[in-house]
């Protein structure tokens, strides 16, 4: 296999094959025009070959969200490019030139990759269509506004050219420091349902390269032996009995204390090698307790008064009084276990030595991140820190790594070998489930007051270990010492509650803890919708009506919610059920997005199916129809097996899962019939990768309880008294 | 050790009782077969050993040293040929780490059954493992394969 290793090398074959045409920004932020000779010193996003081929440059990482696809269709959009024979380039790691704009640094995250780039994208197209045109009428002797561009082809009367062939003029042009893009309704391809996936080809053959496949001459594969225990430190080893495995090349202890790295010449004999070593670790200040302990723990933290007061306005106070006058009050706690990502390609990256520093091969989604603080770990300058991203085998959560710690143990084990050895670090199966960096456990406890058919006050308590304090997003989503992510979702609800109050005591652990797929509405939407619908019951309330009565102030993010709900309950036939299914409804907005989702659950001596999920979502202006349909199947199939019977769980701190077999994702048999449904919109596009995922697992909740009155309050659900068919 | 991989013989080195899987992305640098869990419970490292798919990562080499091994490098006829089809038509794929597995499984199942029913499809599929959960269209794309192949 080859790969590109640097733009370098790229730029280089470039040359070799004839000028090539790149737009981007310079450092003042116009649109500039250059030879190939210039690009490092500016930023393209759209670079056309001499044979005509337009590629796009894409500074987000594909993990399947459907971003290469994404990006390039604004550009193809305003350039009128060729689809079919458009390329995408993966962007190198480089802040400077790729940034994502609501953060300032290189990364993907928090559904924002189309949201930031929707004008960004369609500038640079804009620009590219601009120098092209200008060339076409100047080589033409004709006006630009009688020169059009039709699937990459200049046109002016009986004239035509290719892109290549106006390269070598358009390179003298100047182009537009603010490019005029389309007007909405000349759009061809934005929108357009059931455009093709740029990655599909790739990925069907085999052909496409991620980090575990990466290969370079002299590379050596290093897997660490772990501390059974999170906040172990290692006190010695013995790889004696390892010397017996065929490649095996050596082991040596972490400088953090964290484990030993095993060498072996390939990822097989790592493996087997570190199944040999002997390692004696201080569990002094680990994780020691076990899950039963950790639940009462987050329990005991809803006793007290929270630590913080996370509504805007909220007091306990007020709401107290609220509780004490009404004629009912609901209470429910909801226990939310630790998940683990499960990406299906283990976290793994290679390293290796360059002339001024080193090279990172990684399905990377925090280049912003890892150039600096592998920079720090080996003394470089973090403009000699590469970053060749290559394509990811999933995330959800859990490459966005604040801390670097799966590069920074590459990077230990690379120089621990001298720092002359290319090194391929690979995490196992094993070490992914065990490893932490887990959706935090969480628990919420929850009081209600109704009065005369209405809320009337609402006193909401969660405890949680922070995942933000202590890493570099600390001083952005902390304030006033409430971590955004653990009460997002509550704190923030448009529902019209009075006298609301939502408190927060942070949880202490060792264990690591890290965002899983939409963050904290993974458990603050389920308690939320849950409770709604508790509440609705109450009232005597439809669930649906309900709803929309706590939705009728006016506001837009009501308004867009109403939407949904409405779409979504009419889609699913909302209160008429087939004979024999019963229906559950969940509505949140996330990431900007706002989602309904009616589960339809059947009930077969005593067990349950998921038959049918419809999902209606309002994301703003849809750019592919078809990659949001397919956000939301997934963001609801990965909900729906976490929420059906996944847990991480602790015995004396040590994990007791060890991989698929009792970590069990949601298989082909279980995945429910999903309809999608988009609300139309012309307004500024939203996030999709995660917003799907919040409302399943109470919608499904919900629709369990209708089917066997049972309320689900613990998590999973097959622990606690679902038998799933 | 000799083995028949994709129609051609490799030489190799590593002991008999190294899993195949290890012995096709390291040693042969077969990449399009994936490394997922390592006990045969994800379905990435699926390959063909004489027509019948198997976990490359649970198969020791020694094994299959008499027998035809298909990778998705190699993978051909009408069964292959119109899952691919089918899949890019669909745009199954997410992250499509585990869709090699995938492919190779389906047209596996094709090939015994070209009309499978939705129950035939979990059967023969519930195996693989995807976490992006694209089975929904992984499912229509096996119906839509065999009416490719009907047609």
């Amino acid at each position: 296999m080859t790969i590109q290793t640097s733009r370098r090398a790229f730029l280089k074959g470039s040359a070799a094959a004839g000028a090539a045409l790149v737009i981007g920004v310079g450092a003042n932020g116009g649109f500039v025009a250059a030879k190939e000779t210039a690009v490092l010193d500016i930023n393209p996003f759209v670079r056309i070959s001499p044979d005509g081929v337009v590629h796009v440059v894409i500074k987000h990482f594909e993990m399947g969200q459907g971003t290469t696809t994404g990006l390039a269709t604004l550009v193809a959009e305003e350039l009128d490019a060729d689809w079919e024979t458009l390329a995408v380039d993966l962007a190198p790691g480089d802040s400077s030139r790729y940034a994502n704009l609501f953060w300032g640094a290189q990364g993907t995250g928090g559904s924002t990759a189309i949201a930031n780039s929707f004008m960004q994208y369609r500038q640079a197209g804009a620009a590219a269509r601009a120098v092209l045109v200008a060339a076409a009428a100047d080589t033409w002797g004709v006006a630009p506004a009688d020169v059009s561009i039709d699937k990459g082809v200049l046109r002016s009367g009986d004239r035509a050219a290719s892109f290549g062939e106006m390269l070598g003029k358009a390179a003298t042009m100047t182009p537009p420091a603010e490019p005029t893009v389309k007007d909405p309704a000349d759009f061809r391809l934005i929108g357009v349902d059931g455009l093709p996936r740029k990655d599909s080809y790739g990925k069907t053959k085999g052909e496409t390269t991620f980090a575990m496949d990466v290969r370079i001459s002299g590379m050596v594969t290093a897997v660490i032996l772990h501390s059974p225990r999170f906040g172990g430190r290692l006190v010695s080893f013995d790889a004696a009995d390892a010397a017996d495995i065929p490649g095996f090349l050596d082991a040596k202890a972490l400088p953090t204390g964290a484990g030993v790295v095993v060498y072996g010449k390939n990822t097989w004999a790592a493996i087997q090698a570190r199944d040999m070593v002997e390692a004696e670790w201080d569990f002094s200040a680990a994780e020691n307790r076990s899950t039963p302990d950790l639940i009462a723990y987050h329990q005991s933290l809803l006793d007290g008064a929270p630590t913080y007061q996370a509504r805007d306005g909220g007091d306990l106070a007020v709401t107290g009084d609220a509780l004490a006058g009404a004629d009912t009050v609901i209470e429910a706690e909801f226990l939310f276990p630790h998940l683990a990502h499960a990406p299906m390609e283990p976290l793994n990256c290679v390293i290796e030595p360059t002339e001024t520093g080193v090279r990172f091969h990684d399905g990377c989604q925090f280049p912003g991140i890892i150039q600096p603080v592998v920079a720090q770990v080996l003394g470089l300058d973090p403009a000699n820190v590469e970053v060749n991203t290559v394509y990811a085998g999933g995330s959800f959560g859990r490459r966005a790594t604040p801390l670097a710690d799966y590069q920074t143990e590459a990077a230990l084990a690379y120089d621990l070998l001298g720092r002359d050895t290319p090194v391929h670090l690979v995490w196992t199966r094993e070490d992914d489930i065990q490893g932490g960096y887990y959706r935090p456990m969480a628990a919420h406890r929850a009081k209600i007051g109704i009065k005369d058919g209405q809320i009337t006050g609402w006193d909401h308590r969660i405890a949680a270990k922070s995942i933000l304090k202590g890493g570099p997003f600390e001083s952005v989503l902390v304030h006033n010492g409430v971590d955004k992510v653990s009460v997002e979702g509550i704190k923030d609800t448009h529902y019209a509650i009075p006298a609301l109050s939502v408190g927060l005591t942070d949880a202490e652990s060792p264990v690591t803890v890290l965002w899983w797929r939409s963050v904290g509405h993974t458990h603050t939407a389920y308690a939320m919708e849950s409770l709604i619908d508790m509440a609705a019951e109450a009232t005597g309330a439809d669930p649906v009506d309900f709803r929309l009565s706590l939705l009728a102030d006016g506001s837009k993010d009501q308004h867009c919610l109403a939407g949904v709900l409405k779409l979504a309950a009419d889609k699913a036939g909302w209160g008429n059920p087939a004979p024999g299914r019963f229906q559950g409804v969940a509505l949140h907005k996330s990431f900007e997005s706002y989602v309904a989702e009616i589960a339809e659950v059947s009930v077969t001596d005593g067990l349950v199916k998921v038959e049918r999920v419809v999902c209606a979502v309002d994301c703003g202006l849809a750019i592919n129809p078809d990659v949001i349909r397919a956000q939301m199947e997934g963001g609801i199939g990965y909900g729906l097996g976490a929420i059906m019977r996944n847990q991480i769980t602790l015995t004396d701190g040590e994990v007791d899962q060890w991989n698929f077999p009792d970590y069990e994702p949601l298989r082909i048999s279980d995945m429910p019939d999903i309809q999608v449904h988009m609300v139309p919109s012309a307004e500024a596009p939203t996030g999709v990768g995660e917003p799907g995922t919040p409302p399943i697992g109470p919608a499904l909740a919900n629709a369990i309880y209708a089917a066997t009155g049972k309320r689900m309050t613990s998590l999973p659900m097959s622990e606690h008294g679902i038998d799933f068919a | 050790m000799k083995l028949t991989i994709n129609g051609q013989t490799r030489d190799v080195t590593a002991p008999e009782d190294t899993p195949l899987l290890w012995v096709l992305r390291d040693e042969l640098n077969l990449t399009g077969t994936k490394f997922g869990c390592g006990v045969a419970s994800c379905g990435a490292c699926t390959v063909h050993v004489d027509g019948v798919p198997v976990r490359s990562c649970s198969t020791f080499v020694g094994d299959v040293a008499d027998a035809d091994i298909t990778t998705i490098e190699g993978v051909d006829g009408p069964a292959a040929k119109a899952v691919q089809t089918a899949w890019r038509e669909l745009d199954v794929v997410q992250c499509g780490y585990c869709q090699s597995g995938q492919i190779m499984s389906a047209a596996s199942l094709l090939t015994e059954t070209p009309r499978p029913t939705d129950a035939d499809i979990e059967a023969a599929m519930s195996g693989n493992a995807c976490r992006c959960a694209t089975y929904q269209r992984v499912r229509a794309a096996i119906h839509r394969a065999a009416d490719i192949m009907e047609a």
